[in-house]
Formats: structure tokens, C-alpha cells, sequence
């Protein structure tokens, strides 16, 4: 049984990492950010058996990859706090020579990280090389990944979602943040999505939704579910509903801080909704 | 003067299926993607032998490259196969991001490049392909020149880590490198010894050089012949040696002459040797169809280019 309290206390701190991360460097995108922390949180802490000791080749442990790239505070901030490099790290985000560039890269050597992402629509294809790389293997670990609901737009993961359904790649679950929002605007007025999960399901995956994305106990039930439907001749789609902008109200439910960073007035409001837990790096 | 014959009339993409095949016997980690051409690239023979390690992808470049980058994450050696535009210029921003930013040991195998393709016309012909690779940092760039060298080259780089692009074609052209010659990346080929020109040549484009220095031969004239197979990296030393004896050179090539190994020869001169040069090459053009001679013969890559271009740039020392 998960120790609820500890976890949302991790995503409450997690939240403070984000916007302070983007706040110092003026830059950056925490709406995707915070809407995903609790997604983190609990793939990092409760859902991957994964080594915090990174190895490039991931053998033996489930490993994750993450589409939409410029969520990358929530990323670094999730993989800091879980060992994988030292908290206190989180001062060069976005700084010149940093590990931990605008969006996540290997160039740097970050540990935890596999593939740079950040040009979208690219996640679910790498995602699928590495699923059938451990089926070679006979490597019974799963790969996750993440991607963006309007990064669905491009065309490149419908090739994939073909392909991962036609070639049974049922050791891989992929997540879209469905928070209805990108850079422009909804993806309702920007360019309509439609049925996501109808969409899914005739291409031939099994799909599900986590409708309370934000919730830390939902989204470990939900995908401990997606984790059982693995190995069952379909690759797994879960749909996690979130809020853009997630524990900071004013940052909720628009598209308006999908890359923007607050002021020094917007942080300390921000962050006085969200008090100091495990301390601040 | 050295004496090349042709061994007889083969496709370097059968030396690319050839070496693939042997590949496959001698490393098991080395996978095939391809995208719905496999017969083109004479990939079949892997495909029978290793199943399991074949990956029909269907026609989605983008997702072969995505693919591909995924899956050296466990240490595989993945090969993409498929024509020299669709494994380029479709896919750059997944090669330049998951394959060449991300430092993956993928090798993007291309065939049918160049104006030689033929028949199918200007949107399967790419001249630009060299260009848009050796910009990408990281990414090692080979046109290998007749079947042996290709198939050589195929082994070679499943040993070098990191990402690469292998170029060759579709045409039968003259076969005349060893069958047992050894494959060093980055190693320029010094193929005669002459000392009023330099002819630096790439790809299908050497077997001409060869017959151009021939020529030049004949008419008194003593060509330096150098096969560039690895335009990335550059043999600079192997180009400044012989320049610094000849004087003045011809770069020779199955590509645009904006991006091509022409200028990459004319960076390495201008910065350390300058000396006069003429780019026998395409200029800045689309192809058409036709028949590969016929059309090597209009846009002014074979043989009686070179040797004319050779004319010229001598003239100007």
C-alpha cells in the first residue's frame, strides 16, 4: 500500500521545483509541467521497476521516455528526487554548460535521460524500438512513455500507433497528457482531436482512461491496471485527464502558462499554494 | 599508370545486401528495418535468415528512423533501409533529434541515390542528400564507388559507434576494388599517382575519374586519382598531399555541388592550401528521367567531364 501522504507531499514539492526552475531563468514551460507531476511522481516512486544507478541500456528495468519534452522541469525535477543526479542541480536548469538544457537531452550525459525530445511527435516510435529491443532481449520489462495531446497532431505517432498494434508491441504503455490545451489556444479551437480513445481503439489498442489524472491514488490504481493489460497482444494507451497549470490557481484551466514563467509577485503566490515539504534544493 | 579492369557489372546495393547478409551471420546484434523496399535493397536474404531481427515497417519513414534510435537502447545495431530521399530529407528532423543529437549507433543505409536512379525521375532522384547529412554533427558520411566497396563498407561500419548514412545506388556499375580490401573509415584511396592534377571523386563517379585519367593520360597529361569514400569525416591529408604536388584539382561527384563533397574539398584548400577548382557535379538542379548514361551524359557526370574540367582547372594554375 502506497504511502499516500509522502507521495503528495513529493508532488507538492515537485510543483515547488518547477516554478522555481522556470522563475530563475525567466523561461521555460510549467502549465504541461504541473499537470504531470503527479503522473511522475508515481511512475518514479511507485510504478517502475527501474535502477536510480542509470544505465544508457535500461536491461532489465521498465524505462521511460518522454515525447513532449518541454515538460522537461517536471522531468528533471521527479528524476533529481529520485537519485538520479543531485537535487541542487536543479540551479543550472537552462543555464549555459548545464545538464539540463531547455529540453531534456543525452548530449549532456544527464543521467536518466535516453533520447532528446523536444521536436514532437517522436517519443512513441523510440519508445517502440526500445519495447522490441527488450523482446530481443527477452527482457520482461515495460517501457512507458509520455506524450502530449496536441503533439498528437503530428503525423509521425500515427505511424507508430499503427505499427505497435500491427506488430503486437504489447510490452509498451503510452500515456497522453489529455490536459485540451497547447500553445495557441484549446486543441478544441486549435485543431480538434476528436475521439482520442475511438481513435486509439481502431488502430487497435487497448485503451483506458485515468479521469482524475491529478489525484495521486488515481493515477497508481489506474496505471497499476494499464500494467496488467501488458502482454496481452496489445499495446496499452492510457488516457490521464489532467489540468494544465495543476496546484496553482491562477496557472489552471488555460493555455496561458503552457510556456511562460511567472513573476517574482506570480512566484510567491504560487509557491504560498503550495508550502515547502521536503525542502527546497 | 595502375591497370583497373572491371570484375564485371554489378549494383553497389547488392554489395549493401551482400554485406548485410554476412553481417547477420557474424553479429546478432545487428537488426533490419526497412520501409517497404526490401527487394530494391536486397535485404531478402537477411529477412530469411533472421526473421526475428528484420523489421518490416511499412511505407513510415519517420517511424523506421524513431524506431531504429529506439532500439540501440539495449544495445542493438540497427540498419534502415530504404531509398536515398525517403531516408533524408523525409525523415531529417528524426535523424537530426533521436538519431544525430541523441548520439545513436544507427546506420541509415541509402539506396538508389543520385540522378543514376533513373526511369522514376527528379522525386526519387536526391542530389542533396550529402549535404543535409554532413552538416548534422556526429554523423559519419560514406558514398562508397562500386559493389566490393560497399559491401566492405556495410561490415565496416557495424564496428563503428555511432550514427552513419551509407550511400549508394541502384545501376550495375564497374566492379573493380578488391573483394578483399579492408574498409577504413575516413581513409582516402589513392588510386594513381599523377602530378598536373588531383581528381577527387566519390561514389559512382571514381569508376569515371579512372577512365578520365586515362584519357588525360593519353594527351599527356598526368592525373593524381583519389577515391573519397568517407566525405565525413574528410581525409584532409590525403587531399593536401596531393594537392601541394598537383596544384589544382577537380572534385567529382553524383550530387549538387552546393553541399557536396566538392565543398567540403574546397573548405579544407581554401583554409590551408588554396588552390584552383572545378566541380564536376550537379548545378543546383533537379534530375528527370532517363536512362542512367543518358542521363550522367546531360548533366555532366562521366568521364569526358572530368577530363574536360581537369582541362580547365590546369589551364587556370
Amino acid at each position: 500500500m502506497a504511502d499516500y501522504k509522502a507521495l503528495e507531499d513529493l508532488v507538492i514539492q515537485v510543483r515547488r521545483d518547477i516554478l522555481r526552475q522556470v522563475h530563475k531563468v525567466n523561461s521555460g514551460h510549467p502549465g504541461g509541467s504541473l499537470g504531470c507531476a503527479e503522473f511522475f511522481v508515481a511512475l518514479y516512486n511507485e510504478l517502475m521497476d527501474h535502477n536510480n544507478d542509470f544505465s544508457m541500456d535500461g536491461e532489465n528495468e521498465d524505462i521511460f521516455f518522454l515525447s513532449n519534452g518541454h515538460i522537461s522541469p517536471v522531468f528533471y525535477s521527479v528524476l533529481a528526487r529520485s537519485g538520479y543526479f543531485p537535487v541542487e542541480e536543479l540551479n543550472t536548469f537552462r543555464l549555459l554548460d548545464s545538464r539540463l538544457q531547455g529540453h531534456p537531452t543525452t548530449h549532456e550525459g544527464l543521467p536518466g535521460i535516453r533520447m532528446a525530445s523536444g521536436s514532437l511527435g517522436q517519443g512513441i516510435s523510440v519508445s517502440i524500438g526500445a519495447a522490441q529491443t527488450k523482446k530481443l532481449n527477452n527482457d520482461n520489462h515495460i517501457v512507458y512513455t509520455l506524450c502530449g495531446d496536441g503533439e498528437l497532431q503530428e503525423g509521425q505517432n500515427w505511424e507508430a500507433i499503427m505499427y505497435a498494434a500491427g506488430n503486437k508491441v504489447d510490452n509498451l504503455i503510452v500515456t497522453i497528457d489529455l490536459n485540451g490545451q497547447q500553445i495557441d489556444g484549446s486543441t478544441e479551437n486549435v485543431l480538434p482531436l476528436g475521439n482520442m480513445k475511438a481513435k486509439f481503439e481502431a488502430f487497435g489498442w487497448d485503451v483506458m482512461d485515468i479521469e482524475e489524472g491529478n489525484n495521486i491514488e488515481a493515477v497508481i490504481t489506474g496505471m497499476k491496471k494499464a500494467k496488467e493489460k501488458t502482454g496481452k497482444g496489445k499495446p496499452i494507451c492510457v488516457l490521464l485527464h489532467t489540468v494544465m497549470g495543476n496546484g496553482v490557481d491562477f496557472m489552471m484551466h488555460t493555455h496561458d502558462w503552457h510556456g511562460k514563467a511567472p513573476n517574482d509577485e506570480q512566484l510567491e503566490n504560487a509557491l504560498s499554494q503550495n508550502p515547502e515539504t521536503l525542502g527546497d534544493y | 599508370m595502375k591497370k583497373y579492369t572491371d570484375s564485371g557489372k554489378k549494383d553497389t546495393r547488392s554489395g549493401f545486401g551482400d554485406g548485410l547478409t554476412e553481417l547477420g551471420k557474424k553479429n546478432k546484434d545487428v537488426v533490419a528495418l526497412c520501409a517497404d523496399l526490401t527487394g530494391s535493397l536486397k535485404m531478402d536474404e537477411f529477412k530469411k535468415n533472421h526473421p526475428e531481427r528484420f523489421f518490416q515497417i511499412g511505407i513510415a519513414e519517420a517511424n523506421m528512423i524513431g524506431i531504429a534510435a529506439g532500439m540501440t537502447i539495449g544495445g542493438k545495431i540497427p540498419f534502415t533501409g530504404t531509398f536515398a530521399n525517403f531516408s533524408t530529407g523525409r525523415v531529417y528532423d528524426q535523424i537530426r533529434q533521436s538519431v544525430a543529437y541523441s548520439g545513436k549507433n544507427v546506420k541509415i543505409c541509402a539506396s538508389h541515390a543520385g540522378i543514376t536512379l533513373g526511369e522514376d525521375g527528379a522525386t526519387h532522384q536526391i542530389l542533396e542528400d550529402i549535404g543535409l547529412m554532413k552538416m548534422l554533427p556526429g554523423m559519419t558520411v560514406i558514398n562508397t564507388c562500386d559493389y566490393n566497396q560497399t559491401k566492405a563498407a556495410t561490415i565496416a561500419v557495424a564496428e563503428h559507434e555511432g550514427p552513419v548514412y551509407l550511400r549508394f545506388g541502384r545501376p550495375k556499375v564497374a566492379n573493380f576494388t578488391p573483394a578483399d580490401q579492408k574498409f577504413e573509415i575516413g581513409k582516402a584511396v589513392q588510386l594513381q599517382e599523377g602530378t598536373d592534377v588531383t581528381i577527387i571523386a566519390t561514389g559512382h563517379l571514381v569508376w569515371e575519374a579512372l577512365q578520365a585519367a586515362e584519357t588525360l593520360h593519353e594527351n599527356g597529361i598526368s592525373a593524381d586519382v583519389i577515391n573519397i569514400h568517407t566525405i565525413k569525416p574528410l581525409d584532409d591529408e590525403a587531399i593536401l598531399k596531393s594537392v601541394k604536388k598537383t596544384g589544382c584539382v577537380v572534385t567529382a561527384e553524383e550530387h549538387n555541388y552546393l553541399g557536396g563533397l566538392g565543398e567540403s574539398v574546397a573548405r579544407v584548400l581554401s583554409t590551408q592550401h588554396p588552390a584552383p577548382q572545378e566541380f564536376v557535379a550537379t548545378q543546383d538542379t533537379f534530375g528527370e528521367s532517363g536512362t542512367p548514361e543518358q542521363l550522367m551524359d546531360k548533366y555532366g557526370l562521366n568521364a569526358s567531364a572530368i577530363v574536360a574540367a581537369a582541362k580547365k582547372v590546369i589551364a587556370r594554375k
